[in-house]
C-alpha cells in the first residue's frame, strides 16, 4: 500500500503529449529534447538524419501512395507512410524537387528501404516520447 | 549531392548499425542496459546477414 502511494507520488504527471508527439515527428529526436532527454533525443537524431541521409545519396525511390491489389497496395501506401513519417526531412527532401525514379539496382533498392526505415524508426522514437510524455517511462 | 555505391555487406551493416542504436536508445530504463541492448541487437542483425548469406550462398548451389 505504501509502495503504491510512494510509486504514485513519484510519477511524473501526464503532460499535453499532442505537441510532444508533433515535434517527435517533425524534427527526429524533438521530443526528446523537448522532455529534457536531450542525449538520447541527439542519438535519435543522428541515427535517423544519417540513415535519411544515406538513402539520399543512395538514390533510393521515395514512395507514391498506389492502391490496386493488396499486396501494392500494402507496398505503396505503407511505403509512402514510412517515408511521410521522417517528418521535416522527408517535407524538405520533396519540396526541394527530389524525385528519383525508381530504377533497377541493388544500390537504388537499399536507397529506398533506408528512406523508408528511417521513417519507422522515427515511429517508434515517437511512441517512446509518448511513453515518457504520459509518464509511462522514466 | 555525391551518389553513393555500397555492397550488400556495407549497407546491411549500416542498417544494423542505426537500427541497433534507436532499438537501444528507445527500450532499457538505464544507460548500461541501453548499450547492452543496442550492442546485443547488432551482434544479432550481423548474426542473421552472415548466416542468411550463406544460406542463400549454399542454397544458389
Amino acid at each position: 500500500m505504501a509502495t503504491n502511494v510512494k510509486a504514485q507520488a513519484a510519477a511524473p504527471p501526464a503532460r499535453g503529449w499532442y505537441g510532444v508527439i508533433l515535434l517527435a515527428w517533425l524534427v527526429p529526436g524533438g521530443g526528446h529534447f523537448l522532455l529534457k532527454r536531450p542525449g538520447r533525443g541527439a542519438l535519435l537524431l543522428a541515427s535517423v538524419a544519417i540513415m535519411f541521409l544515406l538513402g539520399l545519396m543512395m538514390r533510393g525511390a521515395m514512395f507514391q501512395p498506389q492502391t490496386g491489389d493488396v499486396l501494392t497496395t500494402i507496398i505503396y501506401c505503407g511505403g509512402f507512410l514510412g517515408d511521410l513519417a521522417s517528418g521535416l526531412f522527408y517535407l524538405l527532401t520533396v519540396w526541394l524537387g527530389y524525385a528519383q525514379p525508381d530504377m533497377a539496382g541493388h544500390v537504388h533498392d537499399y536507397g529506398a528501404k533506408f528512406l523508408v526505415a528511417a521513417g519507422l524508426l522515427n515511429v517508434l522514437a515517437m511512441v517512446d516520447a509518448y511513453e515518457i510524455a504520459t509518464g509511462e517511462k522514466e | 549531392m555525391p551518389k553513393m555505391n555500397l555492397s550488400h555487406f556495407e549497407a546491411a551493416i549500416l542498417f544494423a548499425l542505426f537500427s541497433s542504436v534507436v532499438l537501444g536508445v528507445i527500450t532499457k530504463r538505464t544507460d548500461a542496459e541501453r548499450l547492452r541492448y543496442g550492442v546485443r541487437c547488432f551482434a544479432y542483425f550481423v548474426a542473421a546477414l552472415i548466416g542468411l548469406g550463406w544460406l542463400m550462398k549454399l542454397g544458389h548451389g
